[in-house]
């Protein structure tokens, strides 16, 4: 009996990661009503759980799942209908949009989820909210979680639940795929979110909360689904191959003592060689397109050290050339001080140096932690230790986490032959 | 839906536009005016007096309070309005960035509160 209840919940479990998004966005089209949608979607897993343990796991879980909660919601609307003639779905629920619906869920098309994607992130949200509701609606993660994720009360995470979706009811943020004209610049807003999503789970190192490790898994799901969902959007899959390649060497960035390891000294055989290939792949598809994108260059960066024998073997003269094409697509000085640190490993610290100072002169990067902890390390291949421990000290001064202020005491004692004052 | 469009823009660089970069605005409205009417999302829309003419009322304890100037100081103030009904705030969104002021002030895009 034990294990039938075990099968059901890892069947009910696995269709909530592979269906609960679908299921969300189809009863939004459908209602028109957010936050009935989500409830009717529970419902619908909740029962689950009892009925497929009685009757058995159905054929079909996503279309047994999705009638289900969509009965449950036009339940609700024709009771609410009752209630008041004014309620504003009854235009909207029809019968032959209920025949439709049937017909999506049983031949998985009409994926509703790319419209919801493009709604959730729509530019008039603010990009807090615009995380929140892709995690929500999307992700099926509980308010509770996502408070955890991005360390904020519960409470303040529901509000913002609420205000966004307020906002879409009543600013009239339409739910649907943008028209062409729009089309590029709101992909852009969606990439970006699920990047910010990766990149937030990514930072995140062992020890903390899990859920914010999750976040790197749910980003590169919903890369997924997104590439899937715009074959024809290579940034999609440079996204999606970005991601992969560098969830592939998360494993080995962090030691048994939970210290930052850098890439040049990583044991490679911690890297997941599987998703290198998966992402590799990934990226080559895209690039054939021949439309390339900040994400495709990233991801083509990302390629060649992931697929680097060993450090050594690091081909830097190509990443420098990748480097200048991302300057050239994304002129910004984040890239522009990556650029110098590629420059440094492929033609020596001094020109990688003369770079960054010129960026440090601009003031650009004025109080970013990475801009000192850069100047530090090539001022330390350089043999310029007084110079390299001013800069580590000014880097540890802006450090974000614990790993990193280790990381820089470490090296600050390298320079300096002495400990360092711990913060 | 109806949206109000509040043209927010810095009045007193527009109190110093000489005679014909005024009036070449005023063209720039009256453009762009016409092609909304003809849109059929026009409903209603005007120019303000600067702040320097505003009033602000308020009644206390059954006291008319008068004020001279605006209600807040700060340096963009809506020097105009536009009421459009459109389809959506994406179409809203797509008005006002046409509206000339948007090029150098502000355009706030507020639902009306349909009762």
């Amino acid at each position: 009996m034990g294990d039938v209840t075990a099968a059901v919940e890892a069947a009910v479990g696995r269709a909530f990661r592979d269906e609960w998004g679908r299921i969300v966005a189809t009863l939004i089209r459908v209602t028109g009503d957010w936050d009935l949608a989500e409830e009717c979607a529970q419902d619908a897993f909740a029962r689950a759980l009892e009925r497929w343990g009685r009757d058995g796991v159905p054929r079909n879980p996503g279309a047994w799942l999705t009638t289900t909660a969509r009965n449950r919601a036009l339940d609700r609307v024709r009771r609410a209908q009752v209630e008041s003639t004014k309620y504003r779905q009854v235009a909207i629920v029809s019968n032959s949009d209920d025949a439709h619906v049937d017909n999506d869920a049983v031949n998985g098309i009409g994926d509703d989820r790319l419209t919801l994607m493009f709604t959730c992130c729509h530019p008039a949200l603010s990009l807090e909210a615009q995380v929140a509701l892709t995690l929500r609606t999307l992700a099926g993660l509980t308010t509770a979680e996502i408070a955890r994720a991005f360390l904020v009360p519960e409470p303040t995470m529901a509000k913002r639940l609420v205000r966004a979706k307020a906002k879409i009811r009543n600013a009239g943020i339409p739910y649907r795929v943008p028209p062409a004209h729009l089309l590029p610049e709101r992909t852009d807003a969606v990439l970006a979110v699920l990047y910010l999503l990766f990149n937030e789970g990514y930072s995140a190192t062992a020890g903390a909360d899990h859920i914010r490790q999750r976040l790197c898994f749910e980003a590169v799901e919903l890369t997924r689904t997104l590439a899937a969902l715009m074959p024809d959007e290579p940034e999609a899959s440079g996204l999606l191959a970005l991601m992969l390649l560098h969830d592939a060497r998360r494993d080995a960035r962090v030691d048994a003592a939970g210290d930052l390891v850098p890439l040049g000294e990583q044991d490679r055989t911690r890297w997941d060689h599987d998703t290198i290939a998966e992402g590799s792949a990934r990226l080559e598809a895209a690039l054939r397109r021949g439309e390339v994108g900040p994400y495709q260059v990233q991801a083509a960066i990302a390629a060649c050290h992931a697929t680097a024998p060993d450090a050594a073997a690091t081909d830097w003269e190509q990443i420098v050339r990748l480097y200048d094409r991302l300057a050239e697509l994304q002129p910004t000085p984040v890239v522009e001080l990556n650029r110098a640190v590629a420059v440094a490993m492929a033609h020596g610290p001094a020109a990688g140096l003369r770079m960054v100072d010129e960026l440090a002169s601009s003031g650009m990067l004025a109080g970013y932690r990475l801009l000192p902890a850069t100047r530090a390390d090539l001022l330390r291949r350089m043999q310029r230790r007084d110079e390299a421990a001013a800069a580590y000290e000014a880097a540890l001064a802006l450090a974000a986490t614990d790993a990193e202020r280790r990381y820089l005491s470490r090296r600050l004692t390298e320079v300096t032959g002495r400990r360092a004052p711990t913060p | 839906m109806r949206y109000l469009l509040m043209i927010c823009t810095d009045e007193s660089a527009i109190g110093a536009l000489s005679p014909e970069e005024g009036s070449a605005m005023l063209a720039e409205y009256g453009k762009f005016g016409e092609e909304m009417t003809e849109r059929g999302v026009l409903r209603d829309g005007a120019r303000l007096r600067p702040t320097t003419d505003a009033t602000t009322v308020r009644v206390r304890d059954g006291e008319v309070l008068l004020a001279d100037g605006p209600f807040a100081e700060t340096k963009e103030q809506v020097g105009g309005y536009f009421l459009v009904d459109c389809k959506d705030l994406d179409e809203a969104i797509e008005i006002a960035s046409k509206i000339p002021g948007a090029q150098h002030g502000t355009i706030e895009v507020r639902p009306i509160w349909e009762m």
